[in-house]
């Protein structure tokens, strides 16, 4: 049991009786939890219940995974790179294609001299808003993202 | 001779993680392969459903190699894995959708290793330990998820406090004391079996 700056004369017997019980523990310890259990009589029976909780989880085992998923593991991994590559790929050409579609679509409907001015007020006001929405995203995501200093601080 | 085998695996893994890195996917399958039951079953414990531990660890290989720029080969690879397995897995319960269904399909992750044998020879005990395993796997999963992870390291995967210790990047310290508030949580969750 190295390595274990204690605070307390408790937080020393709490370690002290997880180390015994997960048999960590080293000779001169097993000499120190022992007199410690035996000045304190709670402690010895803080100590056998952690033991019993031992007992029952000792006993107990993570459900085994059937065969079969192993030898079609590799290939879920690799469908999974593929489709990253495939999802990048249809994105930035849906990406391409729309955005000229909208362009193509917009620069008509403003040449039409039928189209009331408000309506291409908004079209105007509609297309900007989309473009300054969809840069604050990527931007976001490629340069912010990368730039939070605590990003992967865990709550 | 434990020694050397255990530095050639070292040097394999090495020479792996670097083709990896190049972008070699067969190497990458490789590694995949040497720690696909590992990574299985860390998410297993963490999240104790076979279907979101595959999905789970299956998507941690996917972005460890998207992001195989930041591996060292210098470093184990499974410790790289394993933070993102955890990621993944504490993201996964903390959604409220996951919750909310982890609720309706309760699905048993744990097993009691005598529980076969005695089924054969003693029916009742056999569904004494059942019901034990599941009150068990009950307590364990109301646990706050930082002292399940260190529990199941410990009781399941059979890890030493220092290996435990590197694999979460904190000191011993912390393990025991994390370990100890879980353990006194089970104790109190079944006080009335123990």
């Amino acid at each position: 049991m190295s390595d274990r700056e204690v605070r307390s004369p408790e937080e020393r017997a709490r370690r002290l009786i997880m180390a015994s019980i997960d048999g960590e523990l080293s000779g001169g310890e097993r000499g120190e939890l022992e007199r410690l259990l035996d000045e304190h009589p709670a402690l010895r029976v803080e100590w056998a219940r952690f033991q019993r909780v031992k007992e029952v989880t000792e006993a107990m085992a993570l459900r085994p995974a059937p065969e079969e998923v192993w030898s079609d593991y590799w290939a879920s991994v690799y469908s999974r790179l593929e489709r990253g590559i495939g999802w990048i790929l249809f994105s930035l050409g849906a990406i391409v294609l729309l955005s000229y579609g909208a362009w193509t679509g917009v620069r008509e409907l403003i040449a039409d001299a039928t189209m009331p001015w408000f309506m291409k007020v908004s079209l105007l006001a509609l297309t900007v808003g989309t473009v300054v929405l969809l840069v604050s995203v990527v931007r976001e995501k490629a340069f912010v993202g990368r730039r939070q200093r605590y990003k992967d601080v865990e709550r | 001779m434990e020694i050397a085998l255990v530095e050639q695996s070292e040097a394999s893994e090495r020479a792996l993680v670097q083709r990896a890195r190049a972008g070699d996917r067969r190497a990458f399958g490789e590694l995949v392969t040497r720690y696909m039951r590992r990574a299985y079953y860390a998410a297993l414990g963490l999240v104790g459903s076979h279907e979101d531990a595959l999905d789970l660890s299956q998507e941690a290989f996917a972005r460890a190699y998207r992001a195989r720029a930041n591996l060292d080969p210098d470093l184990p690879f499974y410790g790289y894995l394993y933070q993102i397995v955890r990621r993944l897995c504490f993201n996964f319960l903390r959604d409220s959708r996951t919750r909310r269904v982890r609720m309706e399909e309760a699905t048993p992750w744990l097993m009691n290793q005598a529980g076969a044998k005695a089924a054969a020879t003693d029916p009742a005990r056999s569904a004494e330990r059942s019901e034990l395993c599941a009150l068990v796997q009950a307590a364990i999963e109301r646990l706050p998820e930082r002292e399940r992870e260190v529990l199941v390291l410990k009781e399941f995967e059979g890890l030493r406090y220092r290996e435990i210790a590197e694999l979460l990047g904190i000191p011993i310290g912390t393990v025991m004391s994390r370990l100890y508030t879980a353990r006194r949580n089970l104790a109190a969750e079944l006080e009335g079996v123990l």
